[in-house]
């Protein structure tokens, strides 16, 4: 079988592309983060069926969010986001009351310096305050936490406005996954799902995949040295049953199914919140024409991707390695045919 | 209800994807109000106050549901003239009595019928909790009453609600609850548009509704408003109760508490049911209309259940074995009996009151003072350690090496390690399998009792002695199977069902109970669970395989209704109300009631059935009385009886609060249960001035990723790192306020206790302005105590002991404290600094609070 002219970047489906001969449809996620409640039973569920080990016990002050980020320890994370911003048409939380002026941007900066070193290389490093803050404040927050402490910044008059965003990241299974790329083991691999998985006992550690990610998802546990990440549940889906998040889901926000299925079902649901004046609503990861051809993980937002500490513009990062390898093709003809021209020059 | 019952909130979310409206109400905001379409941050305590501008909104508007109202409601009955609100009592309704602090009710009766029911003196049933026997019937009432059917009467119910809440107004609201009038103008619209014919409305609460002073009658409040909108017994209404955790209603149905037996039926009392014949006829009550003419045969087969062939008719079924109660058992009485040592032993199943239990300190005293101490559990729990590791060891109140407490730890059996039933808010059944045998020497509360009934059974066998009869004496016969011996879970579900004695066979139904000895079934309630030999419990039909109600899955009492009351889901004629709610309805054809539940109501009686007058039973209740338990079959808009605080409920503050009861002179409920203990110091409210003592106001809850006293989660690694330390939630207001800083330590002090908490500075609490003033209230989990993989103080050390008179429950959603920066101090400083608030704020053991509330001397002046 030739290559597909899309196989380091653009549409592609990526089981057949791997070899898979007869390859069962794509299958994926589809995280809906308009109806998570935030109750972590997604964490829970991978954890205990994984038998992924403890990732911390610190409180990080990053509103209920206790675990961080994704980590070779924590596969499912679930990110509470604390905002003083209107939530579609709904009437405003705190309106009449006699409140001061927002504290969200400057507790989130607070507990952006909070670190969770327990369990993995590096564990969840202590943050950017004003990174946090900004996510905080929505897209369009201008300012920086001043030194205030909470409470007595500066800021608007009285808060009436607040929304509370969760959403259950995940690896997000690319298309052109620059993880499986980078490999030299083989211990990175494409699964007939069009998934990617880790085969542990191969893992050498090199820690290529974890600069190549360009979500920061793949993570090395500091004990084994190896390489941990979100399976999508290999062995589960293999035998025909759903990933451990997904069925633990209590509000369907997670939802598994061949990835076709679930993209339409993600448009429809989005005219649907538009419809009912949440015009915030987007899809995230959906499109096969992105950077990294469409990811087998994608979400529902409610904000720009930044908000939720998602890259807004991801690219699978050995996309340019074809041109890269070209260029220096070409500056290697460059430099020979440099070389072989002054000898001919010095010849004459 | 995301926060504490993430499961259920699907069905929210799933109502929400179809176009309902979800209003949140609640002091905090949580993961329920980030998915509600409009949240109501409220002062903790003020519901009644709330609810009560509901029902004037309806009132003044005409908004009730006229036709269900008249028909199904006591809105017409004539109360008596004796009769006087609290409206002309400022606070307190006629028959109060000062020095018992308690109700005589024979003013509130129907009018005629003053002298023939009602308790004549409350505070003997307030101390056993009476009420909760209403769980399964209403309180007896004469079945004649006058009726007004223009509603115009100036003594008919109707009236006496629209001029108990006529001050009760948007303002009012406002000034009280601290919600702004739009807000709440926009709730009471939104909840009276989606009810009548063609909508209903739900009312969901979770059982920290019921915590509080009044708790009783917050619920009340929100039956009255679902029966003025005609949400009672129709599909999408009613009022839902989510339990704190799994079977809490199966818990009451075959009751772990001191005051019922299984189905309700009242515990003994020493003086007042002396003899079988009296114990049964005081739920009989000769003479009364309802279901609950059969009540002789319910005790009679839970007798012969109990005592098998040694119960016989002639012997009144082994009455007389009985225990009897004398008072006040409930749990915070036994555990001030403890400090004063009158109890000697103690048995803890699966609960852990050093943590999860009101006043922790007194509760961790009470146990360091028994002889004995049995804690079944899945851990080391808190209760199981507190005479080691307890925070009285550090200030020096306990000393292990003296402490007396002979502390027995048995590991117990988790749900996946044995079979059983779960009964959940709907009063469903649902029967579980076990997953694994139980490790090492966990063994289930059923092989617990079972083997522990038998082997005093072994030890007592030969013994003459009469006080060993009722132990030697019970049908103790369970089969049990495997290596373990474990007791059949279904012989015991059979026999709950209940059976013919003499050929065995199950009971189809509680209908079949007899009085003469020949049935004996285990809960009459449940009676039908194992109709035809068969567990109906475990009925797992798909919900594609049957009409919408599915009344194929599981089993609920009673007779397997989902919807109680359904009668009411169809017009006086038996028509349903409208074709988009149509439930349960009269086929005129087959002269029966038919509909996609088990109607709830005589399968053949017509709704054109009337009773001749003085017609008691079943019989007379009429074809259009769809409250079939109720004795005159109508939802009581106004409780003549069973409610000892009150026939309506009444805005009182919490028994500790920084405002002064804006709508009474009364500040909190004149009847709650107090324990003027010297270890119980209740903080001061107005109009006593020290309540600037304790400016804030604190409420406690739950986080998803914590289960009550944390002994199922903070021993759990994937639970516990999720919400990894104790901490308290302030508003930003706060914070700067009192000098907190995010993820600073703070302690918070009350006249029980002093606890620090990490601090979290989150716009998700909100100051709340109250007559004028800012009123700050901060929020803690009560999750955490001092054993398991993450730890911290105890939320409810703060809290005191005061009671709802209704059912005993501790008002532990709302208190008052101080808040200060920094940790608290260690060892006897900490003692020394809680007694130093109690000497500011003129605490001392033989000092409390008046309960009713003198005249303000201020007022008496100027007038």
């Amino acid at each position: 079988m030739l290559p597909d002219p899309n196989s380091l970047a653009g549409p592609l489906d990526p089981a057949p592309e791997a070899g898979w001969s007869e390859a069962p449809p794509r299958m994926g996620f589809f995280t809906d983060t308009s109806v998570c409640i935030g109750c972590k039973a997604c964490e829970v569920a991978c954890k205990e069926w994984n038998d992924v080990p403890a990732s911390g016990l610190d409180l990080l002050g990053m509103s209920y969010d206790n675990t961080g980020a994704l980590t070779a320890n924590s596969w499912r994370h679930v990110a509470f986001i604390e905002q003083p911003r209107p939530a579609g048409h709904r009437t405003p939380p705190f309106a009449g009351n006699p409140t001061d002026g927002t504290t969200s941007p400057s507790s989130a900066a607070v507990g952006a310096t909070t670190a969770n070193p327990v369990g993995t290389e590096p564990g969840v490093p202590p943050g950017s305050p004003e990174a946090a803050a900004r996510m905080a404040a929505g897209p369009e927050f201008l300012g920086m936490p001043g030194a205030q402490p909470p409470g007595r910044a500066t800021g608007p008059e009285s808060r009436s406005d607040f929304r509370w965003l969760m959403m259950s990241d995940v690896c997000k299974h690319c298309t052109h996954a620059a993880c499986l790329d980078v490999c030299p083991t083989g211990s990175l691999f494409r699964t007939e799902f069009g998934t990617v998985v880790v085969q542990e006992d191969i893992c050498n550690g090199c820690g290529y995949c974890i600069s190549a990610c360009p979500y920061g998802v793949i993570d090395r546990r500091k004990d084994d040295g190896r390489a941990w990440k979100c399976t999508l549940c290999y062995d589960r889906i293999g035998v025909g049953k759903t990933p451990a998040c997904a069925q633990a889901c209590p509000t369907e926000s997670i939802q598994y199914g061949p990835l076709e299925e679930l993209r339409e079902r993600a448009a429809a649901r989005v005219a649907t919140l538009h419809e009912r004046g949440v015009p915030e609503a987007r899809l995230y990861g959906h499109d096969p024409a992105d950077g990294v051809g469409g990811d087998g993980a994608f979400f529902l937002l409610l904000d720009e991707p930044e908000v939720y500490g998602l890259p807004p513009d991801p690219v699978v990062t050995t996309r340019d390695l074809p041109k890269m390898w070209k260029r220096a093709g070409l500056a290697a003809l460059a430099v020979a045919a440099a070389a072989v021209a002054a000898f001919v020059g010095g010849s004459s | 209800m995301a926060e504490a019952h993430p499961v259920g909130f699907q069905w929210v979310m799933e109502a929400k994807r179809r176009g309902a409206k979800v209003f949140h109400v609640d002091p905090r905001f949580t993961r329920t109000s980030a998915l509600a379409d409009t949240y109501l941050p409220i002062r903790a305590g003020t519901d009644i106050a709330l609810l009560g501008g509901v029902v004037r909104y309806i009132l003044e508007n005409g908004l009730d549901f006229r036709e269900y109202v008249l028909s199904y409601t006591n809105a017409a009955t004539i109360v008596s003239e004796e009769f006087v609100d609290t409206e002309e009592g400022d606070g307190l309704f006629s028959g109060f009595n000062e020095e018992t602090g308690a109700y005589d009710q024979t003013s509130w009766q129907y009018a005629g019928q003053e002298g023939n029911s009602g308790s004549m003196d409350t505070s003997a049933e307030r101390d056993t909790a009476a009420g909760l026997r209403h769980e399964s019937h209403g309180a007896p009432i004469p079945g004649q009453v006058l009726r007004d059917e223009s509603l115009q009467h100036p003594r008919c119910v109707y009236q006496i609600l629209k001029r108990h809440y006529a001050r009760y107004t948007p303002e009012m609201v406002e000034r009280v609850c601290g919600i702004p009038q739009e807000k709440f103008l926009e709730l009471a619209r939104a909840w009276t548009e989606n009810s009548g014919r063609e909508r209903t409305g739900a009312l969901v609460y979770s059982v920290g509704w019921t915590q509080h002073s009044v708790g009783v009658q917050y619920i009340r409040t929100g039956a009255i408003i679902q029966t003025l909108l005609g949400n009672i017994g129709r599909p999408g209404g009613g009022v839902m109760a989510l339990r704190g955790h799994a079977s809490i209603q199966g818990s009451t149905d075959i009751p772990t508490l001191f005051n019922l037996l299984p189905g309700y039926l009242p515990m003994p009392h020493h003086a007042k049911h002396p003899t079988f014949d009296m114990w049964a006829e005081s739920i009989h009550h000769p003479g009364q209309k309802g279901f609950w003419g059969n009540a002789r045969a319910y005790c009679a087969s839970l007798l012969k259940a109990y005592w098998g062939d040694a119960a016989t008719p002639e012997n009144d079924f082994c009455y007389g074995y009985m225990p009897r109660m004398t008072g006040d058992h409930g749990t915070y009485q036994q555990v001030l009996n403890m400090i004063e040592g009158k109890v000697k032993g103690y048995f803890l199943l699966g609960q852990n009151p050093a943590v999860g239990s009101a006043h922790g300190r007194a509760q961790r005293l009470g146990m360091a003072n028994l002889d004995w101490l049995v804690v079944r559990d899945l851990f080391m729990i808190e209760s199981a350690t507190f005479w080691r590791n307890g925070p009285e060891v550090e200030t020096g109140e306990i000393a292990p090496e003296r402490c007396r407490t002979e502390v027995f730890f048995l590991p117990a059996a988790s749900h996946v390690e044995k079979e059983g039933t779960f009964t959940q808010t709907q009063r469903m059944l649902q029967w579980r399998e076990k997953a694994v045998e139980p490790p090492g020497d966990a063994r289930s509360e059923l092989w617990f009792f079972y083997h522990l009934g038998r082997k005093l059974r072994e030890k007592l066998a030969g013994s003459d002695k009469p006080r060993d009869r009722a132990l030697l004496d019970l049908a103790w016969d369970y089969p049990t199977q495997g290596p373990l011996a474990e007791p059949s879970a279904e012989a015991v579900l059979r026999e709950i069902n209940g059976f013919d004695v003499a050929s065995g066979r199950p009971l189809g139904g509680f209908t079949e109970a007899r009085a003469d000895g020949s049935t004996a079934v285990g809960c009459w309630i449940y009676s039908g669970v194992y109709a035809d030999g068969v567990n109906q419990a475990a009925r797992r039909k798909s919900r594609h395989e049957q009409n919408w109600v599915a009344g194929e899955w599981g089993w609920a009492w009673p007779s397997n209704r989902r919807t109680l009351y359904n009668r009411a889901s169809a017009d006086p004629d038996g028509r349903p109300w409208s074709e988009r709610k149509k439930y349960v309805w009269w086929d005129e054809e087959k002269g029966e009631w038919t509909g996609y539940d088990v109607p709830d109501f005589e399968k053949t009686k017509p709704p054109s059935y009337r009773p001749e007058p003085g017609t008691s039973g079943p019989a007379g209740i009429a074809g259009d009385d769809p409250f079939v338990m109720q004795a005159d079959g109508k939802a009581w808009l106004y409780a003549p009886s069973g409610v000892v605080d009150g026939p309506l409920p009444t805005h009182y503050e919490p028994a500790e609060s920084p405002v002064r009861n804006l709508l009474y002179r009364q500040q909190a409920n004149p009847s709650r249960k107090v324990y003027p203990d010297a270890i119980n110091s209740v903080n001061p409210s107005p109009p006593e001035d020290q309540w600037r003592i304790f400016p804030y106001v604190f409420t406690v809850s739950r986080l998803t990723e914590h289960h009550t006293a944390g002994g199922m989660s903070r021993m759990v690694r994937p639970l516990a790192e999720l919400q990894p330390e104790m901490f308290v939630e302030v508003s930003p207001e706060l914070a700067a306020e009192v000098g907190l800083t995010h993820l600073g330590w703070a302690h918070l002090v009350t006249g029980r206790a002093v606890i620090e908490a990490k601090v979290l500075v989150t716009d998700r609490l909100t100051p709340l302005r109250v007559e004028g003033r800012v009123i700050h209230q901060v929020w803690l989990p009560y999750h955490f105590g001092y054993e398991g993989l993450v730890t911290g103080d105890s939320a409810n050390d703060l809290i005191g002991i005061t009671l709802d008179p209704n059912v005993l429950i501790q008002e532990s959603k709302v208190g008052t404290c101080d808040v200060r920066p920094g940790r608290r101090p260690t060892g006897p400083a900490l003692r020394a600094m809680v007694e130093d608030y109690q000497r500011r704020a003129f605490m001392s053991p033989d000092r409390h609070a008046p309960v009713v509330t003198p005249p303000d001397p201020g007022a008496s002046d100027a007038s």
